[in-house]
């Protein structure tokens, strides 16, 4: 008589699910590195064939032309290395401009996409959805080649009140000259600030003791607008405005904001301010309507429970995707290659690596900048956002 | 007898509150701050509106075909749009073999039409849906490519206009979708290989700008690639639009994943399914529902994103409309040009955009709050 065995069998090795998992593992790295290595391979073969010199010597090397906008010193004879820094620089520019206009139009249209008034919040809806839903590239274009480059001469200029200028060659605005004394505004400026925080802070300290409120925000308002503007007008008010003049067939002098940048920041502006209104909207729909009746019911007025009680709850909800829009603003910013404003990927990652050949250097040195601008505001916001990520048991 | 008193009929509400007059009282004039800010939009609206009108339709013209027509009217000049119609569609696609698009558009139509109606039950649709998922890609790859049936071979290159753009949406949508899935579940595998190789694949992607991914993808590959071997320019854009998405797509996923309790998955296992059956059949269908709108925003973002292959020199939409304003024969009608690339565009995601509203609202069914 045969036992039926009761002991159970013993399943097969690759049932396993550890056994499993390390074998999954070992294949897609066995994969991946060779996948790099193969790729590896071939580009040193095409390199070799195709005679491309590598390695990052060429950033000492002289580029030899011309960018039509530089924050920093730069002409034809300085170097790659100083091409990628104006690059940069001219990125960072349009990003942070646009990034501050776009912020503060978003705003205002996403408040007004709440508005009690039918009109307004009809208003606002149409432009974030004819906004939202056109591609940027296409919004670039339209101001850059229907709006801008149909732009009078020069002669015939639009201007206002014969300070602001805008032509075919750009947005001509008065510049500011600094004389001597001009720091003695700036100082005051600086001492304003210095004492702000430490008003800010006696205040608090003070409501916390006695519970006595001070009018912080007034008053800081007063120290920092008028300690500089008095000090400004005791010093001789030292500062001029050059206004732009037209000689010959151009302007001169001037601030002058080329047609390239006006376009994209315009564009990105607008493109992003839209995404920004809805984001607005749904944090300040996030916060309940209980929160701010309770607030009325604990005393406080429509203006402190806006401040302490809506917006904090609000902020939280808006920071996370608010990060994501500027980052998207940011990597938009290389949108400017169309149109041939001079940013990074334009100049350092088409004009440099057209000139020297090296692709791969210029490519990765293009992509490590817009990795690290992303990664390191993604860390900022990650940790603001723990830090005002709600507490719970 | 006792008298009833027989109360007075109910008074109408007073004339203010009620219909158009009681509207315009509550929405636009209800307070002094209210009626300041209707008059501004009302003048706002009063300085745009008539030109932008006049423009586009009272003062523009329609007919003819040749530039001359439009000299008479100061408005837009439409007849450059009509003139450029054909080309705006399909490129340079052969006149002659248009037929073959259009018979592929319609097939699609024919085909996922009984997808979004009640005729086929639930199962029917997933069994479709799948066919049409493998089998219609090939069918329209031979019908647009030619060189097979006799059909004249047309090379990638000639593929242009509103047709390019499709395709390169539909096959980033298509593509991009699965990956992102596999991507997102990768990240939040518990092996620790596999789980950084996503990482690192997602962060990567997501760090940077399309127009470098497309930049790579056409200096930098052919430098990957082993000498001879060399890719089709739309088929390097093809697979950059589509790398670059799922990565989003991997996020959007992510985040439906996330929501989905830990006891569903133990709940799966408990029934004995194994991980790729829990994934398909239990969290999948929940954590996808959840994310319609993300996911449709990813493919919205893609959609917009086409407009980008204009860097690496294909025609699609934005870059043949752009071609046609530099055309010396229609000098300044940028305008014209960009507003109908626009209006074309917006059709598109606003459409898609509110259908996936309406999807959303459908499949609602739990995580009601």
């Amino acid at each position: 008589m045969t036992a039926l065995s009761s002991a159970p069998v013993k399943p097969p090795f690759w049932n396993n699910p550890q056994i499993r998992a390390i074998l999954f593992q070992v294949v897609a790295l066995i994969v991946t590195v060779a996948f790099g290595l193969s790729i590896f391979e071939n580009t040193q073969d095409n390199l070799r064939r195709l005679g491309i010199a590598s390695g990052f010597d060429f950033l000492s090397s002289p580029a030899g032309f011309d960018i039509i906008q530089t924050l920093i010193p730069y002409s034809a004879a300085s170097s790659y290395g100083q091409v990628f820094w104006v690059a940069l620089l001219n990125t960072l520019l349009v990003s942070v401009l646009g990034i501050v206009f776009a912020t503060l139009l978003g705003f205002v249209i996403g408040v007004a996409r709440l508005s009690k008034n039918w009109l307004v919040a009809r208003l606002a809806l149409i432009y974030i959805e004819t906004f939202r839903n056109v591609p940027l590239l296409l919004q670039i274009f339209f101001w850059y080649f229907a709006v801008l480059r149909a732009m009078p001469s020069p002669r015939d200029s639009l201007s206002l009140g014969d300070a602001f200028f805008l032509n075919i060659r750009g947005l001509y605005l008065p510049a500011p000259q600094f004389q001597p004394g001009f720091g003695w505004t700036i100082a005051a400026l600086g001492v304003a600030i210095v004492l702000t925080i430490g008003l800010t802070r006696w205040a608090h300290h003070r409501q916390m003791a006695t519970g006595q409120p001070f009018p912080t925000v007034s008053s800081t308002l007063a120290l920092l607008i008028g300690l500089p503007l008095m000090v400004f007008w005791l010093t001789g008010a030292p500062l001029h405005w050059q206004v732009p003049e037209l000689t010959g067939f151009n302007f001169q002098g001037g601030l002058v904001i080329i047609p390239e940048m006006a376009s994209l920041l315009l564009a990105l502006t607008i493109y992003t301010a839209a995404f920004i209104a809805e984001i607005v909207r749904a944090g300040i729909q996030a916060v309940s309507h209980g929160q701010t009746e309770a607030s009325f019911s604990l005393g406080l007025q429509s203006s402190l429970t806006l401040r302490l009680i809506i917006l904090p709850q609000a902020l939280r909800v808006i920071i996370p995707p608010m990060t994501n829009q500027y980052l998207n603003l940011t990597k938009n910013s290389s949108l400017a290659a169309a149109i041939g404003y001079p940013d990074l990927v334009s100049t350092f990652a088409g004009t440099t690596l057209n000139q020297t050949g090296q692709a791969i250097e210029c490519i990765v040195i293009t992509m490590t900048v817009y990795l690290t601008i992303s990664l390191l505001i993604s860390l900022v916001m990650n940790w603001y956002n723990r830090r005002v990520a709600l507490v719970e048991r | 007898m006792t008298e009833f008193r027989v109360p007075h009929p109910d008074l109408p509400p007073p004339a203010s509150t009620i219909g158009a007059l009681g509207w315009m009282r509550r929405n636009l004039f209800s307070s002094p701050s209210n009626i300041a800010l209707t008059a501004l939009a009302a003048y706002l609206l009063w300085i745009a509106l008539p030109p932008l009108l006049n423009w586009t339709v009272f003062k523009a013209t329609w007919s003819g075909d040749t530039r001359e027509a439009c000299q008479a009217n100061s408005g837009a000049c439409w007849v450059f749009i009509r003139v450029h119609f054909d080309q705006f569609l399909y490129g340079f696609y052969p006149e002659a073999q248009r037929w073959r698009v259009n018979l592929a558009v319609l097939l699609l139509i024919l085909g996922a039409a009984p997808l979004f109606t009640q005729i086929i039950t639930n199962a029917a649709k997933v069994k479709l849906g799948l066919s049409l998922l493998v089998g219609y890609p090939i069918i329209a790859f031979i019908l647009f490519k030619g060189g097979l049936f006799g059909l004249p071979d047309i090379e990638t290159s000639r593929w242009g206009g509103l047709f390019l753009t499709l395709v390169i949406a539909g096959v980033g949508m298509t593509a991009a979708l699965p990956l992102g899935v596999l991507l997102a579940l990768g990240r939040r595998s518990k092996m620790p290989a596999i789980q950084t190789l996503c990482i690192t694949f997602i962060e990567f992607w997501r760090g940077i700008p399309l127009i470098t991914v497309l930049f790579m993808s056409s200096v930098m590959l052919p430098l990957f690639l082993p000498e001879g071997m060399n890719f089709d320019k739309l088929l390097r854009a093809l697979i950059g639009v589509t790398l670059f998405q799922s990565a989003y797509m991997a996020e959007v996923v992510r985040g439906g994943l996330q929501a989905i309790p830990k006891g569903q998955i133990e709940a799966a296992a408990a029934l004995g399914l194994g991980y790729w059956k829990a994934m398909a059949l239990i969290v999948l269908p929940q954590a996808l529902k959840l994310v319609i709108p993300g996911i449709v925003n990813t493919f919205i973002a893609l959609f917009k994103d086409t407009s980008l292959v204009l860097i690496i020199g294909l025609f699609d939409l934005m870059n043949i409309v752009h071609n046609a304003t530099t055309n010396p024969e229609w000098l300044g009608f940028s305008t014209e040009g960009y507003v109908f690339a626009a209006a074309v565009y917006w059709l598109f995601c606003f459409s898609m955009s509110r259908y996936s509203q309406s999807l959303e609202k459908r499949l609602h069914t739990g995580h009601k709050r």
